[in-house]
């Protein structure tokens, strides 16, 4: 039960990265790289931070900001210079270790014995995997409410025509180059702040953390999309945060079947792709007539 | 209709993957209620040679004490292979159930302190404890963790190098920028090197891609080499040694694994020693109950000179002639 509640609330955190990585997704059609460097960042610059005695959630809330700028860097790199998508986020990742590596000083800050949202919590009297699954709860619900009431006003319906169909929007005056910025803001803040969770859990800050950030969230999305299909936009979002938590589950389930280490990621692809195949072999004896509309699914 | 069918998979689904972990946490639990047995976890954080020498030492040396695994012990050994992901979740699987876990290198011990503060956790390849939040000091840990630390006599090895390469005016360094544990040696021996008059050429690689070329370059303008214990240099000392070998360069580096790898010679710690050392460490937690708490973080007894023979010759050095300077 133990691990069960562990995953979920770790699944929880790690959402936070899955829905900047699926709006960077719909916005640019492209997996943004960025995130391998923007979650990091957020990692680096709460940890740092915190050692010098910020609050923790002043503390998470600069890492949101930081991976803002990050974005910034990114959206301009792309609309002004014109540089593909997908040079465009090995640029800013790559630039991002250095910056990373300046801002923790060295390549691992401790936050044992520091305050953290999680210890905060613990301290009011709850229990340590309960204040994970607090915080996790309660970052994601704020997450999903601040990006719906967005995507309602006017920039963010002009930030999803972008996504949607980029020609269109021109069109119709919106600076779509204006918008694919915010875009990469957003996202990439919500990657840092998730980043910046990820290292009060797991009480230390490492350069490599951001290693496979990517793959983690594409996952996550996948799984949500793979299981519910067709859904609004606030919908989605959820599904995306049950992707993630499902796929610490799996991976938590592949831990617990005893394999040997070294082959823990091939299980890891198995299962995963067990679990990704199911609702399609179940589905197939009818017929799907509808379509994905374009850039709103990935499968 | 159909969204609720799909959901009553989904929920059938998770159902599944639910009563799985279930499963699994059960039966750990059984094998636990065991009481012949004991259990011992190991988290390490990735596939290395000298992280894998430490792991190896500490099973034998259990062994040796008469743990034998399979018969009357246990072993709960994870591996994240690098992925820090995956470290949280398999902290969490080991604590609650083992007498005592060995934590091997820096993200895997925080990963296990910041997971529990009851279960006794061990660690070792782990430079400097106090700097990684481990302990709050290395003489009285003070918590739940302690072990042993893998810091090299680095001025020993300074003067080995300055000995083997005594008209150097420039001495280089190259380590990997994201091992916090090769930061805080190169520095020292950066300090340790200008102390004797040597100007230093620091250069830094990120993945072991980098490495061919950082250390070309560096070769070209130094007289000599020296290489932390650092993990990702560790796993490409032959390309150095190669390089090396092509500039009659003398490299020492932190370790003996790595002098065995294309170093010339060493006077450092052995990690499958290290590995029984904390091994010993672990039986006095076992056996007599002992506190971590209490137990001062230990470093290596056991240094050695090691030389590489072929490389010595391959300089042209006799492998004779090195000895460590007093």
């Amino acid at each position: 039960m133990d691990i069960i509640l562990s995953s979920i609330s770790q699944g929880l955190l790690w959402s936070i990265m899955a829905i900047g990585v699926y709006l960077t997704f719909r916005i640019l059609d492209i997996a943004d790289l960025t995130a391998e460097g923007s979650f990091p960042l957020g990692a680096a610059i709460c940890s740092v931070s915190i050692v010098s005695g910020i609050s923790p959630l002043l503390a998470s809330f600069l890492a949101l900001v930081g991976g803002m700028l990050a974005g910034i860097v990114s959206g301009l790199l792309h609309t002004k210079l014109k540089i593909p998508a997908l040079l465009t986020g090995i640029l800013t990742m790559t630039a991002l270790y250095s910056i990373n590596l300046r801002i923790l000083g060295k390549a691992n800050v401790t936050l044992l014995g520091q305050d953290t949202l999680m210890r905060t919590l613990q301290s009011l009297g709850l229990e340590n995997r309960m204040a994970v699954l607090v915080v996790g709860g309660v970052a994601i619900v704020l997450v999903i409410l601040a990006l719906y009431l967005f995507f309602s006003t006017e920039i963010g319906l002009a930030l999803r025509s972008t996504g949607d169909n980029e020609a269109m929007s021109e069109a119709n005056g919106i600076h779509t180059d204006t918008m694919k910025i915010v875009g990469y803001m957003l996202c990439n803040g919500l990657i840092s702040l998730s980043g910046a969770l990820i290292a009060q859990n797991n009480g230390y800050a490492d350069i490599s953390m951001g290693i496979g950030t990517i793959v983690i969230g594409l996952a996550s999305i996948i799984i949500g999309e793979v299981i519910f299909h067709q859904l609004s936009f606030a919908k989605r979002l959820i599904t995306i945060v049950i992707g993630a938590v499902v796929y610490r589950l799996i991976i938590d389930f592949v831990l617990q079947l005893g394999v040997q280490p070294q082959d823990i990621k091939l299980f890891s692809a198995i299962v995963l792709a067990i679990a990704l195949s199911t609702p399609l072999l179940k589905k197939k004896p009818r017929r799907t007539k509808r379509v994905g509309k374009k850039g709103a699914e990935l499968v | 209709m159909r969204t609720i069918g799909m959901k009553k998979k989904i929920i059938l689904g998770l159902a599944t993957v639910t009563a799985g972990l279930v499963l699994g946490a059960c039966g750990n639990t059984s094998e636990s209620a065991d009481s012949e047995m004991t259990n011992v976890g190991i988290l390490q954080y990735m596939e290395h040679d000298s992280l894998t020498q430490a792991r190896k030492g500490f099973v034998s040396e259990l062994e040796a004490a008469g743990y034998v695994e399979g018969e009357n012990l246990t072993l709960n050994y994870q591996n994240a292979q690098g992925d820090q992901a995956n470290l949280q979740s398999m902290s969490e699987s080991l604590i609650g159930d083992n007498e005592v876990i060995l934590s091997i290198a820096t993200p895997a011990a925080q990963s296990l302190a910041t997971s529990t503060q009851e279960d006794p956790i061990l660690f070792t390849a782990v430079t400097d404890p106090v700097d990684a939040g481990l302990v709050a000091d290395n003489e009285a840990p003070g918590g739940n963790v302690t072990g042993t630390s893998d810091m090299v006599p680095i001025e020993e090895q300074i003067s080995l190098l300055l000995s083997l390469a005594q008209d150097a005016e420039t001495i280089g360094i190259i380590y990997n920028s994201s091992e916090a544990n090769s930061k805080i040696q190169a520095d020292l021996a950066q300090e340790a090197i200008e102390a004797e008059g040597v100007a230093v050429k620091v250069l830094t690689v990120t993945t072991t891609n980098d490495v061919q070329q950082v250390m070309t370059t560096l070769a070209q303008e130094v007289d000599a080499v020296y290489i932390p214990t650092d993990n990702t240099l560790a796993s490409t000392m032959p390309t150095v040694g190669e390089i090396a070998a092509e500039y009659k360069l003398p490299v020492v580096p932190g370790s003996a694994e790595m002098v065995e790898a294309g170093g010339l010679a060493t006077y450092g710690i052995n990690y499958e020693e290290l590995g029984r050392q904390t091994a010993k460490m672990a039986l006095k937690i076992i056996e007599e109950d002992a506190d971590p708490a209490e137990m001062a973080v230990e470093t290596s007894t056991n240094l050695e000179l090691v030389i590489n023979e072929e490389v010595a010759k391959s300089l042209g050095i006799d492998p004779e002639s090195i000895v460590l300077p007093d």
